[in-house]
């Protein structure tokens, strides 16, 4: 029997899953089909080949982005394995799609992360939604689009290049038919017509007729997250869903010596996992399981090891650094020796917590030995496969679903939360829900690296910038090259030994490399004796970057403003590229002295990546970016001794406010031309730099450490 | 009082206890209109029971220090963080939650603002500073731009959509001055 979408049957309970999601449980890959109902999957494999077979399961030779199912009933699906953090994505998906099946986005549904129905189409991170993903659910999209043309071309037995596709039906102008996407998929000929393979160069949409890409769209889904109606990871609930809590050490690299579990078991309701080194309890409320794990965390001994502090982070780094440094040195040194001016400096970032909303969270089920688990995650197939692994069974009885989640910036890899609430729901029989708590994520989630940043730079007699030194310790090679022209560099990145747990952050250490280029950059430019904005242009051949340099400083009135001197009240400017897209920023701040604080006033970012997809989400991005990137600079910083992290708290890490927030100028510049690329990153990368550059205008005093604020600021 | 200012919540503590559950209470209160009697320890949290005992999903755990609004909701009328809150301390009284900020099928104009606008990146602040606006425009009908912020100060956002959620307020507030003008 062909079962339509109408009629999946919903989970009894009703409130579990995203209403745009099929409501089936325990859905094993043979019931794709009746999940999604019958008709065509086209499948688009993300290296630009497209194929296409009928019917779910298995995976071609090229990774596959995105999965189109074309109902007979006419309704469209658009499935990918990418996340929703709140970059954006799902909105971003549905209307790349629209836009090449000419319907709106709201005539489709989109379901993202579901281990079991979507293909695996990698991490949600580095941006690659928008330049890998979007661009394979076009062609897909296209590739239905054609044939249900070609469908109607036969039936009405003309040229299908006569057929123009409007508003989910095709139309043959001259005899002014018209044919519904449902009646041509209804006609049962899609199967035949698939019979041959849908050519590569699937013709996409030009810029110039999008109607659907291009124009600001709002979430499909704000009304639901207005109400509190939508359901975060955190929010699932199962039938007969008990709650878990895991034993952490007092400190990093802590083993546990003894405990006694016998109070936390006398407890009602609480059970006591224990398993090796694992060690939770389980119980009917949440309150009761911190209960009973306090009753077991008071008995426990540990066996505690040394561990470096922040306060000595940078020599640490230092010392621990692997591999010599390489390339050019040499003629670097000697273009340095030779050089009428050469420079040196030390640049610092702390680490950072990325602290989205939402904490980690996990809810797993086994049922019939197969385990399903609801996580936060940036990556729903590692986790996948890392449960499978544990757990001693086959991938495909593990079913791994992110429902759209509280914010991520890079760091959420969920398998430690997944892995726990698996493990207690195992023990347990039971569906288990592991809510971290914000001082456990704070803790036992991943950092932003921290970084050290050595910068060594020459200038000629007229001021040209001849040697650039550069070297990055353990926070990552993105942006490390300079985009500026000069005749000897060396740029590099050498890792060193963290002490604490990294994770990509938002732009990785281009955030660290772009603050310690741009700069020096200005401090070059203060030694050539030139307006830091003419030292740039003058040493910039990227079109694209000098671009959106020249468009901030114009906004800003850079000129004018950096001539206004007052007292304490200073402007800087940077520009960066990273990922394929392009920023600058200006920035205007006050600083206070006594108090070691910077109020920055306002901000002028120019930003340009491609062709703008979805503008109002555009804008939103680079929003983000500036005002994470803002806390960054102020005063987010990570603090640990003994193993401990001394400020694990929203109170003590403290992250950009309503109070905090400058006067924006964002524009965002439109390149039709040129294909488009990720937005969620690169726009945080100018901030630092130029906030840092207004300092120095402002005071005289050179900020080489982020975070800005506090005793450097002050008694410098 | 609408707010309380950001100091109070940085130097208050935690209301998870530490220790073993003290003995059970039945705890009566009024949520969204609706009279409920939960069973429940006195020093859990209002979060856990609304969540968990209650089903009222909306209200968000955020950082379970009163730092970040997540878990805002109204109690007699004014904005409280649920996370250390003692259900104890809820007894016959009211609780308004995000699920009781709209009326019935009509968002409220904050809602509509938000909803409308393109405010919302991950959306898992949107109902603690529902709460907050909400209770906001009810006391200031016409709020201006710093003491929206000054209101909203206590709740976090780190999709940074602080100015989108400012804009958005302001526009709710013109709606509500508008509606009561009629």
């Amino acid at each position: 029997m062909k079962t339509t979408l109408s009629q999946v049957q919903l989970d009894p309970s009703g409130a579990h899953l995203d209403e745009d999601r099929p409501a089936q449980f325990s859905l094993d890959r043979r019931g794709f089909l009746q999940t999604l109902g019958a008709g065509v999957l086209i499948t688009v494999a993300a290296d630009g080949a497209s194929a296409q077979r009928r019917g779910g399961g298995g995976r071609g030779p090229a990774p596959i982005a995105a999965r189109i199912h074309l109902g007979e009933d006419g309704s469209l699906t658009v499935l990918t394995g990418k996340v929703e953090l709140g970059q954006g994505a799902r909105t971003e998906v549905a209307l790349a799609a629209a836009e090449e099946l000419r319907i709106a986005a709201d005539q489709l549904r989109v379901i993202l992360a579901d281990t079991d129905l979507v293909p695996d189409d990698g991490v949600t991170a580095g941006s690659r939604t928008t330049p890998g993903t979007i661009p394979a659910v076009r062609r897909g999209a296209a590739a239905a689009r054609d044939v249900l043309v070609e469908l109607a071309a036969r039936q009405w037995q003309v040229d299908a290049s006569t057929l123009a596709v409007t508003n989910g039906a095709v139309v043959h102008g001259p005899t002014k038919r018209r044919l519904t996407y449902a009646e041509l998929a209804g006609t049962g000929s899609l199967d035949e017509a698939l019979g041959r393979s849908i050519p590569d160069g699937v013709e996409l949409t030009p810029v110039a007729e999008w109607k659907v890409l291009g124009v600001s769209t709002p979430r499909a889904n704000a009304r639901d997250l207005v109400t509190g109606t939508h359901q975060f990871p955190s929010d699932i609930s199962r039938p007969g869903m008990l709650y878990g809590k895991v034993l952490r050490p007092p400190s990093f690299g802590a083993t546990l010596a003894s405990v006694d579990l016998a109070e936390a078991q006398a407890l009602p309701g609480v059970t006591v996992v224990r398993d090796g080194d694992f060690l939770g309890c389980v119980a009917p409320t949440a309150f009761a399981a911190s209960a009973a794990l306090a009753a077991v965390a008071k008995s426990a001994t540990w066996k505690t090891v040394p561990q470096p502090s922040s306060d000595e982070l940078w020599e640490y780094l230092r010392e621990h650094a692997s591999g010599g440094r390489s390339g050019d040195g040499k003629e670097v040194r000697a273009a340095l020796s030779s050089a009428v001016k050469s420079l040196s400096a030390e640049y610092h970032t702390a680490y950072l917590q990325h602290a989205p909303m939402e904490p980690g969270v996990g809810v797993a089920e086994w049922a019939d030995g197969r385990l399903t688990v609801w996580v936060s995650t940036r990556g729903p197939f590692p986790v996948r496969a890392r449960l499978a692994q544990t757990f001693g069974v086959s991938a495909d009885q593990v079913r791994v679903i992110v429902p759209d989640s509280g914010g991520g910036f890079g760091m959420k890899s969920g398998d430690d939360v997944a892995l726990e609430a698996a493990h207690l729901a195992k023990a347990v029989g039971r569906p288990v829900r592991v809510q971290w708590t914000r001082r456990e994520e704070f803790t036992w989630a991943h950092f932003r690296p921290a970084a050290l940043i050595e910068v060594r730079g020459g200038l000629d007699a007229t001021g040209a910038l001849v040697a650039w030194d550069f070297v990055n310790t353990n926070s990552g090679g993105s942006a490390v090259d300079t985009p500026y022209r000069v005749s000897r560099k060396r740029c590099e990145y050498r890792p060193s030994n963290s002490p604490l747990r990294q994770a990509p952050y938002r732009a990785l250490a281009a955030t660290a490399n772009n603050f310690a280029r741009e700069s020096f950059m200005d401090e070059l430019a203060v030694a050539a004796g030139a307006d830091p904005l003419a030292f740039r242009l003058a040493h910039l051949d990227n079109p694209r970057l000098r671009a959106v340099l020249e468009a901030a400083a114009a906004r800003f009135d850079w000129t004018r403003l950096k001539a206004a001197a007052k007292p304490n009240v200073g402007v800087g400017l940077s520009c960066g590229t990273e990922k394929g897209s392009y920023v600058a920023a200006c920035a205007e701040v006050a600083v206070d002295r006594e108090r070691g604080t910077i109020d920055v006033r306002h901000v002028c970012e120019v930003f340009e990546c491609g062709a703008i997809l979805n503008p109002s989400n555009l804008r939103s991005q680079v929003t983000g970016c500036i005002l994470m990137g803002l806390g960054a600079v102020l005063r987010e910083e990570i603090r640990f001794k003994d193993g401990r992290i001394l400020n694990p708290r929203f109170s003590q890490y403290e992250v950009a406010r309503f109070e905090d927030v400058p006067e924006l100028d964002i524009h965002l510049l439109n390149r039709p031309d040129l294909d488009s690329v990720g937005a969620g990153e690169t726009p945080i990368i100018a901030l630092a730099p130029a906030v840092g550059n207004a300092v120095f205008h402002a005071t005289g005093v050179r900020i080489r450490s982020l975070p800005m604020e506090g005793a450097a600021l002050r008694k410098a | 009082m609408d707010s309380q200012p950001f100091e109070t919540f940085r130097s208050s503590v935690s209301g998870r206890s530490e220790t073993c559950p003290e003995l059970s209470t039945v705890v009566g209160l009024t949520v969204n209109g609706k009279e409920q009697t939960v069973t429940t320890e006195p020093q859990r949290p209002l979060l856990d029971v609304l969540r968990e005992d209650l089903q009222l999903i909306g209200t968000k755990y955020g950082c379970g220090e009163g730092a970040c609004g997540a878990c805002s909701v109204l109690l007699d009328g004014e904005v409280v963080r649920s996370c250390i809150t003692p259900a104890s301390a809820a007894a016959g009284r009211s609780v308004t939650t995000i699920e009781g900020i709209a009326d019935g099928d009509r968002l409220h104009p904050v809602q509509e603002a938000f909803a409308e606008h393109g405010v919302l990146q991950c959306g898992f602040c949107a109902p603690g500073m529902v709460v907050a606006a909400a209770a906001l425009l009810r006391g200031t009908p016409r709020p201006t731009k710093a003491q929206i912020v000054e209101a909203l100060n206590g709740n976090l956002c780190r999709c940074g959509t602080y100015p989108a959620l400012v804009a958005a307020v302001q526009e709710a507030a013109n709606d509500v001055g508008e509606a009561n003008q009629r």
